[in-house]
């Protein structure tokens, strides 16, 4: 049976903090006050690329999608538009950039300069419809490739478009194919990996709950072509929702024999099954990824063998990347000809990035290859709130570098961002302002590789930890010149022996930081200051006399330490201060600031 | 002859056979790689990373160990860059290491001393200097062994071991990243882990992370007690392993000096667990006939060693009833010295304090098992291991190398070929044939069985013995084991006697044995050599079977055989039961 009308709600993480559960649940209840529940369909979506507008509702298919915050908002919505088929304009999410409320979702500034292939369906079918997603061309590149081309005619296809791995390696993904198809072997495997673990990371989630029936015909369509009968998908078990979408679909896939025996008339058979990792970083390595799915540790082996020669159970196999895998329908429709068209000479197609930090618009972008970081800082992004300055921007999450400023020019594609010292990564993009202390940064980062190293070798497993340990100390105002220099002797030696690709890159972003702020890390060292205010044994706080007295600083203080009359100038207690920073935060017109340890005074 | 490569190393080329590993190319080159985690065939995981070399220019290094070498390939193996990167490597391990080498096991052996000696590690990244070092974890419950995380360098080498030769995988990681430790799951205490004690952690170990547990310091307490007699029984594999602390090639014979050291370690008597092997054999011998013969349960499994038979305990308890209810050979002597030997020493059992000198780690668990003495006393007090022995002999400062061999005194020091080659697989099996064959066909003169000798983990054999086809295998290293006990399950064969040994190749390559380094382990037949010694000893013999051992006969004439049945299987027979570990996950 269908439905009338259709509301997607957004499921993205950024939505779902803001209790978009809550949304979901009175939008129902208007709905059976009004006893239509039947007629409307209510589906959590994935990420709609528009997180900083708060939760979001499409209505389809009138594709209008409204902006929500209030009980009495969602009974408009309902009364208005569902009921009565008037859109309710002023809830209408405005444009980011142009600050208007546009009739056409797609002409959104915003989505301007992005290229949705790989989300190409999320947001606008329903994730849990195998019909929607047929709807749309689903299944039909499978079909193409086991009608009309031979295995071998598909690698070329997929080497022809250039894809590239999109699991931060950039590996070719045709050449990949083909070594696990020259493997010879009666069984072999297929691998997708969704074991997505970089912080603040989401893409491959939004392709997973948004359109999951699009990995599992990229992955119909690997296996045919590298002589594979079984797939795996490897997702985390902190995803929920992404798990509960795939096993459905593989059951409805099932159903129509879009998976299983002999797909459309051929004698190609093909099944997937989950597996769900317990939330170890580095089993987003593929040798750790398999040797999890084999129920072992995770830990990454020695390559080679690669994985495409001796990998699950010893049999070769190929491991992709969710973003990889939704690329591959699209190129085997379209062509690769068309795929090229798209990117860079090197680096065809699009990349989605989570694109948060210190930016106007977050969210899911997916922006063609070459597409500048100046762009999507300041078109897609919407520039970086309270007039302040942009200072950096880190990509590829733990394993990248930060990109300073003067780089914001350079087309962005793998390539480019390696020799800037960070990397494409999976995804992430955190934009950095000057309140930003890169000491901390880099201190952050290393936390999560300390705590996400699997253990197995050496400079990894003891190198990340006294890094991290040195840079705690320059935070606390304790290190030395020579701590700076060890740090950079034991970053350059982790990057270099470790075994796996998370030691290799676990130091970039301390390299990368030294490198473009290294003023920031002597300022620690030498002046015992911390420049951007972040890092606490190091701040001073002092209110100057542009103070308007407002009183916002002493009703914030959390000790007590602001005393002052209103409309006079207030004075800090610095011998009470815990250098929260709530003070400065609070105060409309920058009189609080932070010095240097010594220039402290009451 | 594989056809050779041309790989240039540090600007000199070479021919090396194809297939070959860079690390193996350079050592048999005379080029030093340092290596840590490296164990032939065992552990090649490539984790420690200081064998990282440089490959064509490539920018990251590559491990030699696992790196094969191509023809035309350039490798570097020494530069600034790689002493720095194997120096810094080293003082991160160096920096979480607890330093106690004045009482380690490892002294005098250590992979990884002898490492940081020669990077002259300045141990820079230690707690002196502000750095946090992380929580270590000290596994010692166990009456054999102990895992002290805090000397662990996390190679691996044990937990692969422990996989490898046993089957079990007891050992593994716990944790991860920098908090990782090895240890049995939840590091359970080893005795309810499912460990057999097999030791062959602790010989895989570079450093002293893995030992025995350490009972020198009563031993050394109980030689200068006067108001105690300290009678020492060695077993038969330890003259062949000992002298390899002192210098001596492997495969050494040191039998009279290492009766002259103990001398000199002031111990009051000393006799041979060789007699007592004799002993084993005659009991044992007689088991089996009497099951033959009266219809009992077959085939009969061998029971001298005690990590087979916590192998057996743990894993297969429904074959208890299989295996020989005879005491091993330590616990036999054990018992006869604290009966029939204080008798005619005229001292109180309770006065004597019987030491074993054992090539096994498990032989400290069994010695306290509970069956194993009566009236309050323990037939068997102290169990050294070859390795604590050496440790003695050198911390008193004995010149072993210069000493004068001597013989034991005393009539239970006498022994025959059969008993010397228990410490070897096969060697029960071939010492009981010889006793049996004899005693089933008085015509049968057959005295070497060079069936069930050899390094095979499962030897089969077929004798025709009295009108009737015995069928016995010989089995050794868990591994085996499982396989051939599986294979019990199924097969139609009727086996009548199997030996089993819970390590690979028997005694002479026990938990308790010298430790071989990893170099070394590659380059030599530590089984074959140590197996040579006890081969000679019995081609040598006059006496070859342990039947006609005088002494054993006049044991048995002048004392067993005047008590009564039940006493008699008191002193030589024991029980078995079964066990569980993890018992409180198991439903």
């Amino acid at each position: 049976m269908f439905e009338r009308m259709q509301l997607l709600v957004c499921g993205g993480e950024s939505c779902e903090q803001k209790q978009i559960g809550a949304i979901k649940d009175a939008l129902l209840v208007e709905l059976k006050k009004h006893d239509c529940e039947n007629e409307i369909a209510i589906t959590q979506s994935s990420c709609f690329g528009l997180c900083e507008k708060g939760a979001i509702v499409g209505v389809f298919p009138d594709e209008v999608y409204y902006q929500c915050k209030t009980k009495s908002e969602i009974v408009m919505i309902v009364e208005k538009h569902i009921k009565n088929n008037q859109i309710v304009e002023e809830l209408r999410i405005k444009d980011p950039i142009l600050h208007k409320r546009l009739k056409e979702h797609s002409n959104f500034h915003v989505f301007n300069k992005q290229n949705r292939i790989v989300l190409r369906n999320c947001g606008i079918i329903n994730p849990l419809s195998i019909e929607e997603y047929i709807a749309r061309d689903g299944y039909f590149a499978l079909a193409k490739a086991l009608k009309e081309y031979t295995s071998e005619e598909v690698i070329e296809i997929v080497k022809k478009s250039k894809l590239r791995g999109r699991g931060g390696g950039g590996f070719p993904t045709g050449l990949k194919w083909e070594y696990a198809k020259n493997s010879q072997s009666d069984i072999k495997y297929v691998v997708c990996n969704a074991d997505e673990g970089d912080p603040g990371a989401f893409m491959d989630r939004a392709v997973l709950e948004g359109d999951p029936h699009s990995i599992l015909e990229a992955m119909a369509i690997c296996g045919y072509a590298i002589g594979a009968q079984q797939g795996y998908i490897y997702v985390r078990a902190e995803y929920p929702v992404a798990v509960e979408r795939l096993e459905r679909a593989i059951e409805d896939a099932k159903n129509l024999n879009l998976l299983g025996d002999n797909l459309f008339g051929t004698d190609f058979s093909f099944e997937i099954e989950l597996r769900l990792g317990s939330g170890a970083f580095v089993c987003g390595e593929e040798t750790a990824l398999i040797a999890s799915i084999e129920g072992f540790r995770g830990m990454p082996k020695l390559k080679p063998p690669f994985p495409a020669e001796s990998g699950l159970w010893g049999k070769p196999t190929n491991v992709n990347n969710v973003e990889t895998f939704a690329n591959i329908p699209v190129i085997i429709l379209k062509g690769a000809d068309w795929f090229n068209t798209i990117g860079t000479e090197k680096s065809s197609g699009t990349k989605v990035f989570a694109l948060g930090g210190k930016i106007k618009n977050t969210g899911l972008i997916e922006i063609p290859m070459g597409t500048t970081l100046r762009d999507v800082v300041f078109d897609i992004g919407g520039g970086i709130p309270n007039r302040k300055k942009i200072k950096a921007i880190q990509t590829g999450g733990p394993s990248g570098g930060c990109i300073i400023e003067k780089d914001l020019d350079t087309p962005i594609d793998f390539d480019t961002l390696t020799d800037l010292g960070s990397m494409m990564g999976s995804g992430g993009m955190i934009v950095m302002d000057e309140d930003n202390c890169m000491v901390d940064v880099a201190r952050f980062y290393l936390e999560f590789t300390v705590e996400e190293s699997c253990g197995k070798c050496t400079p990894c497993r003891e190198g990340t930890k006294r890094m991290y340990d040195i840079l705690n100390k320059i935070s606390e105002g304790k290190g030395t010149l020579e701590d700076i220099d060890h740090l950079e002797v034991l970053a350059s030696m982790v990057a270099e022996t470790s075994l796996c690709g998370l030691g290799q890159t676990a130091p970039n972003p301390v390299l990368s930081t030294l490198k473009h702020f290294r003023d920031e890390y002597l300022a620690h060292v030498n002046d015992h200051y911390c420049p951007a205010g972040v890092c606490r044994e190091l701040t001073n706080y002092i209110i100057d006399d542009t103070c308007v007295g407002c009183t916002k600083c002493a009703t914030n203080c959390p000790v007590g330490a602001i005393i002052g009359w209103p409309k006079a100038i207030h004075k800090l207690d610095m011998s009470l201060c815990i250098r929260c920073g709530a003070c400065k935060q609070a105060c409309p017109v920058g009189s609080i600031k932070t010095v240097k340890g010594g220039e402290a005074h009451v | 002859m594989s056809k050779l490569v041309e790989v240039t190393i540090n600007d000199k080329t070479y021919n090396i056979p194809e297939g070959h590993s860079i690390l193996r190319a350079c050592e048999e080159n005379g080029i030093i790689i340092p290596r840590l985690c490296f164990l032939d065939s065992i552990h090649e995981d490539g984790n420690c990373r200081l064998c990282s070399v440089e490959v064509d220019q490539q920018h990251n290094l590559k491990p030699a160990c696992k790196t094969i070498v191509r023809d035309g390939m350039n490798v570097v193996t020494e530069n600034k860059r790689i002493y720095d990167y194997v120096s810094t490597n080293l003082e991160l391990l160096a920096s979480n290491h607890h330093f106690e080498c004045f009482k380690c096991s490892r002294e005098d052996n250590c992979e990884f001393l002898d490492l940081l000696r020669r990077y002259s590690i300045l141990n820079e990244y230690s707690d002196l200097y502000g750095y946090e070092l992380k929580q270590t974890q000290l596994n010692n419950s166990s009456d054999a062994m102990v895992i002290d995380s805090s000397k662990c360098v996390l190679c691996g080498r044990c937990v692969s071991a422990c996989e490898k030769y046993t089957g079990i995988g007891v050992l593994d990681f716990n944790k991860r990243g920098n908090k990782t430790y090895v240890g049995p799951a939840q590091f359970r205490g080893l005795e309810d882990a499912g460990c057999i004690y097999c030791g062959k952690c602790i010989q895989a170990c570079p450093t002293g992370a893995l030992r025995e547990q350490d009972d020198i310091k009563v031993f050394e307490r109980a030689v200068r007690d006067p108001s105690k007699t300290v009678i020492v029984q060695v077993a038969p594999s330890i003259r062949a392993s000992l002298g390899e602390e002192f210098g001596y090639p492997v495969g050494t014979n040191v039998e009279g000096k290492m009766f002259a050291a103990l001398h000199l370690l002031g111990v009051d008597e000393m006799i041979d667990t060789n007699f007592a092997a004799d002993l084993t054999i005659v009991e044992e011998g007689s088991e089996f006939l009497d099951r033959v013969q009266n219809d009992g349960v077959l085939p009969m499994f061998t029971s001298c060693s005690p990590g087979w038979v916590n192998y057996l305990e743990l894993y297969y308890p429904e074959l208890i009833p299989n295996l020989s209810s005879c005491k091993s050979p330590q616990q036999m002597a054990g018992a006869i010295i604290k009966t029939y030997y204080a008798e005619r020493l005229q001292v109180d059992s309770k006065d004597v304090v019987s030491v074993s000198i054992m090539p096994c780690v498990a032989k400290k668990a069994e010695a306290k098992r509970e069956d194993m003495g009566r009236d309050g006393y323990q037939d068997v007090d102290i169990v050294l291991t070859t390795r604590e022995l050496a440790r003695l002999i050198k911390r008193r400062g004995i010149d072993f190398k210069n000493i004068q061999p001597m013989e034991p005194f005393g009539d239970l020091a006498t022994y025959t070929g059969a008993a010397s080659i228990f410490g070897v697989t096969g060697g029960v099996m071939e010492a009981a044939l010889r006793t049996v064959s004899e005693m089933l066909d008085s015509e049968a003169k057959l005295i070497e069985f060079k069936e069930v000798r050899g390094k095979e983990n499962m030897k089969e054999a077929t004798y025709h013995l009295a009108g009737k086809d015995i069928n016995i295998a010989v089995v050794h290293g868990g591994v085996a084991i499982k396989e051939f006990l599986e294979m019990l399950k199924t097969t139609d064969k009727e086996y009548h006697f199997v030996e089993f040994m819970g390590c690979i190749g028997g005694c002479i390559n026990g938990g308790g044995q010298p430790i071989v380094k990893a170099k070394d382990f590659e380059r030599i037949d530590v089984i074959k050599e140590r197996s040579k010694v006890l081969y000679t000893m019995d081609s040598k013999s006059i006496l070859r079977k342990s039947h006609l051992n005088p002494a054993v006969q006049k044991l048995y004439s002048d004392y067993l055989n005047k008590l009564n049945q039940h006493d008699l299987h008191n002193l030589l027979h024991t029980h078995y039961k079964a066990r569980t570990a993890y018992s409180e996950y198991i439903e």
